[in-house]
């Protein structure tokens, strides 16, 4: 199908971007690399009267380090972390988890800040970023804020974005020689959604880990009690097995043995590879 | 409406379009490029990719629009492309199409591979084409062509993009 019609804004700073953004009365949309909305315009689910572009925002393209952060840009292209343009690696995980988002002709101009903006529950960034503790810039036309990414994704398709706001980076906690990261996807066909993805991150026996869970609730959640086992250095297959089933029931129905056990298996095979290493 | 300008197979192309426009509708209906081939429109099946500034793009997932100031590549931009020389003559040799509708988005693609990684294995060639649909070959005769184009160019100066 053919989108419906729309005007279309190309605007020159983040100031302009959220003053066209939140004009009163329109419905209106950001585009960055488009590899989300063009499907949801092409296919009328999406039905804006205005499309901002944002691809053009030099602000929006920052990659730097700081002495506590890595800061990367909303425009960063999965392409561009896939081929490691970031100044940090977090142990392989962001190439890793870039290379396996759909196909690379859609991770040339697919970007991050897009990809959490729409807040898919089967996206890979909103999942990997909450492991890394990863927080949100934000800019509106009241200015700017921060906010920790699990408390920004609300549910499905659901952020704490106003209709002004726009995704302007992410500051991901820099890690340091002690990190230990494991992911493992299972997608039934590349570029679709994602059956279920889980990440995990160690910083050794004793140091803080995360554990998370993608693409089986409306939004990624943490699993503390693997985490627990993960800092306790248990390698127990059962041990393991017992911690993932007490946190996955909490996001899916007990009663689904499918789903149980494809959660299962990805968040045993990402705490394994963390453990490998 | 909105005036558009672009380097278009190597040319400034100027044309009013229309913001819904895809880069996709733009090459078929205004500059009557029809070798970008329109299947799914939602970026499923891959028949439509071109190169916007050298990087393999589903032109269906692009606002013509998008694209001021930015270099498209399309099929008929190619040529005298030696990559795409040699591909073509491996897709004709290895029986790699049967009814062709898939033909130009994987060249497209191949050509890209071919670029990003020199002398690709079948496997890595397989992985790279996942987003590419093609409904009649199987794939085996594609996956064959592409690894016998990237040996014979393996050897070889990698040619700029």
């Amino acid at each position: 199908m053919k989108a419906a019609a729309f005007d279309y804004a190309i605007p020159k700073s983040v100031a302009e971007a959220t003053a066209l953004l939140g004009s009163n009365g329109a419905a209106t949309a950001a585009i960055a690399g488009g590899q989300s909305l063009l499907p949801l315009l092409n296919l009328r689910v999406a039905l804006p009267d205005l499309v901002v572009d944002l691809a053009r925002l030099e602000e929006l393209k920052e990659i730097a380090a700081t002495q506590t952060n890595i800061r990367i840009g909303a425009l960063t292209t999965h392409a561009a972390i896939e081929d490691g343009k970031l100044p940090e690696a977090f142990g392989g995980l962001m190439q890793k988890v870039a290379s396996k988002i759909s196909y690379r002709a859609v991770r040339n101009h697919g970007t991050i800040g897009g990809s959490v903006a729409l807040a898919d529950p089967a996206a890979d960034w909103p999942g990997c970023l909450l492991a890394l503790g990863a927080h949100v810039r934000i800019a509106g036309r009241k200015g700017t804020r921060s906010q920790p990414i699990g408390e920004f994704v609300l549910g499905q398709y659901s952020t704490s974005l106003a209709a002004d706001e726009i995704i302007v980076g992410f500051d991901v906690p820099r890690p340091d020689a002690a990190l230990r990261c494991g992911s493992f996807k299972v997608v039934r066909k590349s570029g679709a959604f994602a059956n279920s993805i889980a990440f995990a991150i160690s910083y050794g026996r004793g140091g803080p880990a995360a554990v998370v869970l993608a693409a089986a609730a409306d939004r990624p959640c943490l699993l503390p009690a693997v985490a627990e086992r993960i800092k306790a250095g248990e390698k127990s297959e059962d041990v393991l097995r017992d911690a993932i089933a007490q946190d996955v029931a909490k996001h899916v129905a007990k009663d689904d043995p499918y789903l149980m056990r494809l959660h299962t298996s990805t968040v045993l095979r990402a705490v394994r590879e963390v453990q490998a290493k | 409406m909105k005036s558009l300008t672009l380097q278009l197979n190597g040319s400034k192309v100027t044309h009013e379009v229309e913001p819904r426009e895809t880069l996709a509708d733009f090459l078929r209906e205004r500059c009557r490029l029809t070798a970008t081939h329109l299947g799914c429109e939602h970026g499923a099946c891959g028949a439509c990719t071109v190169a916007v500034n050298g990087q393999a793009t589903r032109s269906c997932l692009r606002l013509a629009i998008m694209c001021e100031g930015q270099s498209v590549q399309t099929l008929e931009g190619l040529e005298d492309d030696p990559t795409m020389e040699v591909l073509r003559r491996h897709f004709h040799q290895s029986h790699a199409l049967q009814c062709g509708f898939c033909t130009p988005g994987m060249l497209m693609m191949a050509r890209d591979i071919l670029l990003r990684m020199p002398n690709p294995n079948a496997q890595t060639i397989r992985d790279q084409l996942s987003g590419q649909i093609c409904r009649c070959t199987g794939y085996s005769g594609i996956v064959t062509a592409i690894v016998a184009a990237g040996r014979e160019l393996g050897g070889a100066e990698r040619p700029q993009p």
